[in-house]
């Protein structure tokens, strides 16, 4: 069982350390391997997870950061303020556990509907959208020159790596069409300013407690570009779980964000914001594709990836929502 | 001609099953695999139901908009082609409408919860 590699890996690293127990994986993140676990120690259990490498799960290989660049951008994130879970160890062949990292547990809920509909969150919940945009502002300003090798991406190729992502299902959709062209049509060029993107940046990849975000999760799809990317992405409707008229997670509103961003010191470009609200749309839903592609060839058969290829009708509404609105 | 039940019927059958007796005796992660099992045979069911008469009327407004005939898939791959070569665009009297009626069947099926489907919806279909 995964307690034994992970008892031989801590005692390598952990001074102290004796052993760990209640290795669970957990089911919550789709997008990939990740198990908790406490490290036994004199001083009292070390809550710790692992995140390692998928089989079959997660972004395409040529968009991932990669687990290596994953870790250090938590690192970094962590010495800088953003919140973020303090990386432990990174995994090394010895370990035989794959390639990925261990990290501190972070206490809190990363499930979306939970942190929307629970008590527990109430009070907290009015704040977040404010909140994420300070986040988003401190992210955007980790020093470069520290920075892992990421690839680089603007709008406008952006926009060609999803046409030929969307081509390559060969799946005829009039709405991705015709969100292609406007996208092309609205194509805002090269950013002011590029910056980190963490291109991830969600509902469902946050760390939530009764005070707030508490760490930020997910950094694989990390990469240079324009940062207003992120600034649309979490207000993508897909990650609203129902909370439709709350654009920033279900949580609050754009202006919200955009003043909890501007208040840290950094501009919002709105036009562009919302391109790429619409790009991040569409781009969820060439992803459930790219789900319905690898359900059908393998090597993941499973249900659960069967009924995700299912949702981009989902995003085909909140398209035509945002290009096509109806009267009321 | 097949006898009888249906496949809605059969289908319907063992969700119902699922539902009622296994749900009960199993937690954790099986739970949830079950719930998206129970989820499958559900959407089954509403395709089955309704996709004979909404594949219809698809392709009679795709008829009307592209002035060619053919099966709905043929159909929505040339209307794919056109909205691509600038041909067809929301200017295009008809289209707006149509990929509306036709996005409303699909979440019909696919995801009738979903809350954008539930807000257009109350705005009458």
């Amino acid at each position: 069982m995964i307690e034994a590699e992970l008892s031989r890996s801590v005692a390598r690293w952990c001074p102290g350390a004796t052993g760990v127990t209640g290795a669970a994986k957990l089911s919550g993140g789709a997008s990939q391997e990740t198990w908790r676990f406490d490290i036994v120690h004199p001083d009292g259990p070390i809550g710790a997870i692992l995140r390692r490498s998928p089989k079959g799960y997660g972004a395409a290989p040529t968009r991932a950061a990669g687990l290596g660049a994953e870790a250090q951008l938590m690192q970094l994130a962590y010495e800088a303020g953003v919140p973020s879970p303090r990386v432990m160890h990174v995994l090394t062949p010895e370990d035989e556990l794959g390639t990925g990292f261990i990290m501190q547990r972070v206490e809190g809920e990363t499930i979306a509907r939970k942190i929307l509909r629970d008590e527990e969150y109430a009070a907290a919940r009015p704040l977040l959208a404010r909140q994420i945009g300070g986040i988003l502002a401190g992210l955007h300003r980790l020093p470069q020159d520290k920075l892992p090798a990421l690839r680089s991406r603007g709008a406008t190729q952006e926009i060609g790596e999803f046409e030929r992502d969307y081509r390559s299902l060969n799946w005829p959709k009039p709405v991705f069409e015709l969100a292609l062209r406007w996208l092309r049509d609205h194509d805002p060029g090269p950013a002011a300013e590029t910056t980190l993107v963490h291109g991830d940046f969600r509902n469902g990849n946050l760390i939530i407690g009764s005070d707030g975000v508490r760490a930020v999760l997910d950094w694989e799809l990390a990469h240079l570009g324009d940062p207003m990317e992120d600034l649309g992405w979490v207000c993508v409707n897909s990650w609203r779980f129902g909370e439709i008229d709350k654009p920033v997670g279900g949580f609050g509103t754009r202006e919200e964000l955009f003043a909890g961003y501007e208040a840290a010191g950094r501009k919002v470009d709105p036009a562009r914001v919302k391109f790429w609200e619409v790009m991040g749309t569409l781009r969820w839903g060439i992803m459930c594709g790219g789900m319905m592609q690898r359900f059908r060839e393998g090597p993941d058969h499973s249900m659960e990836r069967a009924m995700i290829g299912r949702r981009a009708s989902e995003t085909e509404i909140d398209l035509l929502r945002l290009l096509a609105p109806r009267g009321s | 001609m097949q006898d009888e039940p249906t496949p809605i019927e059969l289908t319907k059958a063992v969700a119902d099953f699922l539902r009622s007796d296994i749900t009960p005796l199993i937690s954790g992660h099986q739970a949830f695999k079950l719930r998206v099992a129970i989820n499958i045979l559900e959407l089954v069911t509403r395709q089955l139901t309704r996709e004979k008469e909404s594949d219809a009327a698809e392709v009679e407004r795709l008829r009307a908009l592209l002035g060619i005939d053919g099966s709905v898939t043929e159909l929505n791959r040339a209307l794919a082609e056109r909205i691509a070569q600038g041909e067809v665009d929301l200017t295009t009297p008809g289209l707006a409408e149509h990929l509306w009626a036709t996005t409303m069947d699909k979440l019909a099926v696919d995801q009738p919860n979903y809350a954008s489907y539930k807000r257009e919806l109350s705005r009458g279909g």
